[in-house]
């Protein structure tokens, strides 16, 4: 599989020792890394051939920057072509001039229509806006009592007429009942169908010409192969799509599909949708997913998320006792919570540049378990122990391996890795006085980047399971990632 | 309509893709270096992914040197030579209970169709007189119990079902024990969908899994996944992922009877050594079709 584009573009490029500009065969040799890389991410392949002989015209003679290789300037070359391919900025949803702004979702069955029209009301929930819900799908099976269910959730009434009506006709009476209830916007849910069912097809086009929406998005599965071009291709001739919602983007999937939709249709991708549990969508932006699509990490979409999860104040708190080193056992707790609020480690682990490319790391469980059992030997503690970790003598520790159903070993872990960090804390004193400003996400990355490894290795109690990776467990093996991490 | 006509006619618009892309290939009057890579290019617009487009198109220059061949007009026959070669040794047809009832488990990530699927299978298996009992295992999605029983209604089988957000195990324990007092010759057991990185949900199917073993010797007789036709290179990551918490017996691939190629089966079949029983074409009860790898890689090459 592949390892991230800019590994193999570097191993590829590792042999030239070229200053200066990029020569042809220099580039000749990046192409084709690149063209693999690309079909790798499911870009369609026509896609993927006029992509490479743009970046091919783009690189050839280019000077190398002093602080690059031939290889990362290649791969930046690239990365800047997918960014501006994919639309350069965010794109906006078109609302009406006079209320309700409709939009209508359509797709292929399963792309996750349903589900997204409930993010896609919350999200407007979440702006001020008081939206209504159209189940429109009367074919699938309780596809209506599934939009009932979510927008029972998220608390956004749900217009439907059930399964024997027209869905033109639906669509029509839905405004009049958004009028009627004040709703400034309405999402009709449609039902999934082959772009290539005629019937159907035609059945969308007159639902359009009765509403006539200001939105209508396509809703695509993030893991779509070589099809999806075909797919955008007829919904947008024969609907005049107004943009593309990307659902699935979680873990592991690339998204290639979004790149090729965007390069054919030249519509925009306006949102992006993960996970099936009911949360606002995000919206869309195209150097993240180039990253993505190149195996690159996402960074950015990693500091989103713990500027979402961390608690400000808690963690302004955490910082100022940091700073006079009152740090304790049961501050470590509450780190540790805030770690897991922003979602499951696996998935953070992913946006991480350069983590996939470590030996092993797919092995490994990254299970949230870990935490749990940390959390549990901290609770089983009193709390002058925790403020007091120096008190835990040999009896005081059998105790709490035996409150909290572990062994005597993995308190000792904890605590002992628990020490070091303190240590560390002690050296970096002064760290308080940069962290100034954006305290929450300074403090984060200090304690994070400042343990040895960095966030995933120095966790204390993390370390057993790394025994998998070169180095052997614990610490160790987080030193080692470390310096995978500084070889980039 | 025969089996094999109806596969292929599910498969038409399949077929008239790679097909029409590779007729011109075919039909130069020389095989060259450019036929071979043209007909790398059309696997690969089928999803076929790098790694087994790279390799067909191997097994096609070397079938090609062994059988003196020169002519494009043979590339069809030499292609479908070679897929027919990965999907060698393994066997399509689904393992039954010799006694007892036989219990299949349906996974998949979400979307794919599993539901459907299910209902498809129950429609197959009553058709051949067979008591069906279907398990409304998915407790975790809105309405999809519901979903399940309507099919249930419409394809004439009973649905063992607890409450949304119940534990899926203990569904598929009362099905086993319904299906042992009724003296039902299939349980069919719906999953949640789920992506596969999320390990909690993996680990929940490991649970089902151990459930259904210990509830009845030899169960769960197969472990269908379910693969989306059109999904790309990710459903290798999925067939990987659900293979490490249960023993994934074989592959039901569906919607492929839209564009899409389903060319991904290929990458799975050769690296992962699943074989694909099921295809699904179409949304109606029986637009479910047994995978025959002949048929399949004759339809797609064969003009």
């Amino acid at each position: 599989m592949l390892e991230g584009l800019s590994s193999s573009l570097q191993k590829a490029l590792g042999r030239l020792r070229s200053k200066g500009k990029l020569t042809e065969e220099d580039v000749a040799a990046a192409m084709r890394e690149i063209r693999l890389a690309l079909l790798a991410a499911d870009v369609n392949v026509k896609v993927v051939r006029d992509f490479v002989e743009k970046v091919r015209e783009r690189a050839i003679g280019q000077e190398v920057q002093k602080s690059l290789t031939p290889g990362q300037q290649v791969v930046k070359i690239v990365y800047d072509e997918l960014t501006s391919l994919m639309g350069g900025s965010q794109e906006r949803l078109r609302m009406a001039a006079k209320p309700p702004t409709v939009v209508m979702l359509v797709g292929l069955q399963g792309a996750g229509k349903t589900t997204t029209a409930a993010k896609l009301a919350l999200s407007f929930r979440r702006h001020q806006h008081r939206p209504l819900l159209v189940a429109a799908d009367v074919y699938r099976p309780a596809a209506i009592q599934q939009l009932k269910v979510l927008g029972e959730q998220i608390e956004v009434p749900v217009f439907e007429l059930g399964t024997q009506a027209d869905p033109v006709r639906i669509a029509r009476d839905s405004l009049q009942e958004a009028g009627r209830q004040g709703a400034d916007v309405v999402i009709l849910d449609t039902a999934g169908r082959l772009h290539i069912d005629e019937a159907l097809m035609d059945e969308l086009a007159r639902m359009r010409d009765a509403v006539e929406p200001q939105e209508i998005l396509l809703v695509v599965d993030a893991m779509t192969g070589q099809d999806a071009v075909n797919v955008a291709q007829s919904f947008h001739e024969r609907l005049g799509l107004t943009g593309v919602i990307l659902t699935k983007l979680d873990g592991d999937t690339r998204g290639g599909a979004a790149l090729s939709i965007r390069a054919v249709t030249g519509c925009p991708i306006k949102f992006v949708g993960t996970g099936e549990k009911v949360e606002p969508l995000e919206p869309f932006h195209p150097d993240r997913l180039a990253s993505r699509i190149l195996g690159m990490g996402d960074v950015l979409s990693l500091i989103e998320r713990a500027q979402q999860a961390v608690d400000e104040e808690k963690a302004r708190d955490l910082e100022a006792r940091l700073r006079r080193n009152e740090f304790t056992l049961e501050d470590f707790r509450e780190m540790l919570g805030q770690v897991r609020n922003m979602g499951p480690l696996d998935q953070l682990l992913r946006l991480i540049p350069g983590v996939q490319r470590i030996k092993g790391i797919e092995n490994i469980d990254w299970d949230d378990k870990r935490f749990r059992r940390i959390e549990a030997i901290i609770l089983s503690m009193t709390p002058e122990e925790r403020a007091h970790p120096e008190l835990m003598n040999a009896s005081r520790r059998r105790r709490v391996a035996q409150g909290s159903g572990v062994t005597v070993r993995e308190v000792n872990q904890v605590l002992n890795q628990f020490d070091q960090m303190r240590q560390m804390m002690k050296r970096l004193g002064g760290l308080g006085r940069f962290a100034g400003r954006r305290s929450a996400m300074q403090a984060m990355k200090a304690l994070g980047g400042g343990l040895p490894g960095g966030l995933p290795g120095g966790l204390p109690g993390l370390g057993p399971d790394l025994g998998s990776l070169p180095g052997g467990a614990g610490g160790s093996g987080g030193r080692r990632h470390h310096k995978k991490k500084k070889r980039r | 309509m025969g089996l094999f006509d109806r596969f292929k006619k599910g498969l038409e618009k399949s077929r008239t893709g790679l097909w029409g892309r590779l007729s011109g290939i075919f039909s130069r009057s020389r095989l060259d270096e450019s036929a071979f890579e043209e007909m790398e290019e059309a696997l690969l617009a089928a999803d076929v992914g790098v790694d087994t487009s790279v390799w067909l198109v191997e097994q096609v220059r070397r079938l090609a040197r062994e059988q003196r061949v020169d002519q494009p007009s043979e590339l069809p026959r030499l292609l479908a030579q070679a897929m027919a070669s990965a999907f060698e040794g393994l066997d399509s047809s689904m393992h039954l209970a010799t006694s007892g009832p036989t219990v299949v488990l349906v996974v998949g990530v979400n979307g794919v169709g599993k539901t459907t699927t299910i209902a498809k299978l129950a429609h197959f298996y009553r058709r051949q007189g067979k008591q069906v009992l279907l398990a409304a295992g998915d407790t975790f999605r809105a309405a999809a119990i519901d979903q399940l029983l309507t099919w249930g209604q419409r394809v004439g089988c009973d649905v063992i079902r607890h409450r949304p957000g119940a534990d899926a195990a203990a569904v598929l324990y009362d099905a086993l024990q319904a299906a042992q007092a009724r003296g039902a010759d299939m349980v069919l057991c719906d999953t949640a969908g789920r992506l596969h990185n999320k390990a909690p949900l993996m680990a929940e199917l490991s649970k089902m899994y151990k459930v259904a073993q210990r509830e009845l010797p030899g169960a769960p007789h197969e472990v269908l996944l379910v693969v989306d036709g059109t999904t790309g290179q990710n459903a290798l990551n999925q067939a990987r992922t659900f293979r490490e918490a249960v023993q994934v017996t074989g592959i039901a691939v569906t919607k492929l009877d839209g564009t899409a190629k389903g060319g991904v089966i290929l990458p799975i079949v050769r690296e992962l050594r699943i074989p694909v029983k099921w295809v699904g074409l179409g949304e109606k009860m029986d637009d479910l079709e047994p995978f025959d790898p002949a048929a399949f890689s004759q339809a797609i090459c064969e003009p």
